[in-house]
């Protein structure tokens, strides 16, 4: 059986393919600009009501801005003062403050979930005890949690520490990421098989070398999908958290003010959507790149 | 690394061995009253049918499980004690390399758990690769070998740290034909270069009459030793590939088998005769 040549590539990987999955990205992207040019074209004008409620949205101006409008708005100043700053400057500076708010998050999950793992890998008893709750946490709405970590930390002060408005978004946002990675992890470190288990067994290795030897490295594939998903849910956990907290300075802030303004200035308040897009991605490509430095661990079981 | 026993001893004493699984119908009695006593640098074959407990005396050795009566020495210590001295290597029926470390990360393994300084293991590495002829795969990774390769990685593997015994559990068992004989030619070569004792567990008849000094064969339900059969077939170490077309060879191999089949004609399967 002879292979097209596309498929050869495929199963070689390397380059080819790589550039043809960013081809197919921003083609996808294209297409999506595309419809909705399209729909507000020929789409009635107020929208489409079905026994009251609106399926379809209206097409005007205010609801629907032209993709060009909304990418033209990004260049002009935020308001009419003198001093305002490009609006993509603006997003740019609000969505750094919120990627750095939204690491923390991730850090602070990052420790915390795999803290859990090792202890319910390590004891049975704990991971009864614990996954339970563990999965029962997410059920928590982010916005009923949000003012209940921001009036705690109001009455946190340790000395010459205080706490910070921005340190109760970083927590929200750890109590989103942490979920993933608690269950990825314990999942990976309880991957290998018996007879991995049992050969360490044989080597008289203890619990901590056989973490370091074989659990750890066994659970890089389990992980690295589970920090994504962190890294991605720490920074919606984040902007979730500027607005229900009512935190200065990040994206989160300037969506829900942006959006106050759209009767007037309807284009503006997709800049800030669109940073927040970026973040995400953002978040979730350094996990990426963080992942093509662990090649080895990502290589296919042994079948035999 | 441990220090070598002497070879005057025993390897393995085995007395009034006994091992019962609770499981939820009741009690399974997986061994019962076994004994028999492995020599220092000896190759004894476990065989007999699924369920015979062959695999269960293994792991016993091992002490990867405990007895539930009986006695079990290895090189004069309780089994417990000769783990902890690493005084066994042992292989399964699955290779189990750790796909994340080349061919030589895989065989370092055992001296890297153990303290073994670098220098020291890349030595030993080197003289394993040597011994189980895959030097040019070092740096090879365990899913670019065939099955035969990764199998020779884990015996080396198991070589590491010189044990004096070998515990072997159908390591062939999933390779072909063709490449089965060639390991176990294999085997013996590297038996007769390391003195280590080996206990080797195996369905395959053939495979234990070529390889062994003693045949154990065993019978199921409950786990017992039926016979053990001596191969009259001279030095393990002496033996090479035409032993294989030999009539001394079918000789052994009927013995085993007629011994095999001694155990199922009183001990049929699924029935209790306790």
């Amino acid at each position: 059986m002879s292979l097209t040549p596309a498929l050869k590539r495929r199963r070689q990987g390397g380059a080819p393919d790589t550039a043809l999955r960013w081809s197919l990205g921003a083609a996808g992207f294209a297409l999506l600009v595309v419809v909705w040019e399209v729909y507000k074209a020929l789409g009635p004008v107020d929208g489409l009501e079905i026994a009251g409620v609106r399926v379809l949205p209206r097409t005007t101006d205010l609801a629907m801005p032209h993709s060009w409008d909304m990418v033209a708005r990004l260049f002009e100043p935020v308001t009419r003062a003198d001093d305002a700053l490009p609006l993509w400057l603006e997003v740019v500076n609000a969505s750094l403050f919120t990627l750095g708010i939204a690491a923390v998050g991730w850090m602070i999950g990052l420790t915390v979930g795999v803290g859990l793992a090792l202890v319910m890998q390590r004891w049975r008893l704990a991971e009864w005890g614990l996954l339970p709750w563990i999965v029962l946490s997410q059920t928590v709405p982010l916005i009923a949690l949000a003012p209940v970590v921001r009036s705690w930390g109001a009455r946190v002060e340790i000395g010459a520490f205080e706490w910070q408005d921005w340190m109760s978004v970083a927590l929200i946002a750890s109590y989103l990421a942490f979920f993933p990675i608690a269950i990825g992890a314990l999942r990976g470190l309880q991957s290998p098989d018996a007879i991995h288990t049992e050969l360490m067994h044989t080597y008289a290795a203890g619990w901590w070398t056989t973490l370091v030897k074989l659990r750890l490295p066994a659970a890089v594939p389990y992980l690295l999908p589970a920090l994504r998903l962190a890294a991605a849910n720490a920074v919606i956990g984040a902007i979730v958290a500027e607005v229900s907290t009512g935190l200065r300075g990040g994206i989160g802030r300037i969506i829900i003010q942006y959006a106050g303004q759209a009767s007037g200035d309807p284009a503006k308040a997709w800049g800030p959507i669109f940073g927040a897009i970026v973040l995400g991605l953002l978040a979730a490509g350094s996990i990426a790149l963080l992942g093509s430095t662990l090649g080895r661990f990502r290589r296919a079981e042994v079948n035999a | 690394m441990n220090t070598a026993p002497a070879h005057t001893e025993h390897a393995v004493v085995v007395s009034a061995l006994g091992k019962t699984f609770s499981v939820k119908s009741g009690d399974v009695v997986a061994l019962d009253d076994i004994t028999l006593t492995v020599e220092a640098g000896e190759f004894v074959s476990l065989i007999g049918p699924s369920g015979c407990g062959k695999s269960t005396l293994l792991r016993l050795i091992g002490d990867l499980d405990q007895p539930t009566s009986g006695t079990l020495e290895v090189f004069g210590k309780s089994p417990r004690q000769a783990r902890l001295d690493q005084d066994y290597g042992i292989a399964f029926q699955q290779a189990g390399l750790l796909p994340w470390r080349t061919v030589r990360a895989n065989i370092e393994l055992p001296l890297e758990v153990h303290g073994v300084a670098a220098k020291a293991r890349t030595a030993r590495a080197n003289e394993l690769l040597d011994l189980v002829g895959l030097g040019e795969f070092a740096e090879k990774y365990p899913d670019q070998l065939s099955g035969g390769m990764q199998q020779r990685v884990a015996i080396a593997r198991a070589l590491a740290e010189r044990p004096a015994l070998l515990l072997m559990d159908e390591p062939f068992g999933a390779l072909d034909e063709m490449t089965r004989e060639y390991m176990q030619t294999e085997l013996v070569r590297i038996c007769a270069e390391t003195k280590a004792a080996v206990v080797f567990v195996t369905h395959s008849i053939p495979e234990a009459v070529f390889l062994s000094d003693r045949v154990v064969v065993m019978s199921p339900r409950p786990g017992r030793i039926e016979r053990i059969v001596p191969m009259q077939l001279g030095s393990t170490s002496a033996r090479a590939d035409d032993l294989r077309e030999d009539v001394s060879f079918f000789e052994m191999v009927t013995a085993v088998r007629e011994a095999l089949h001694a155990g199922s004609e009183h001990a049929p399967r699924g029935v209790e005769l306790r």
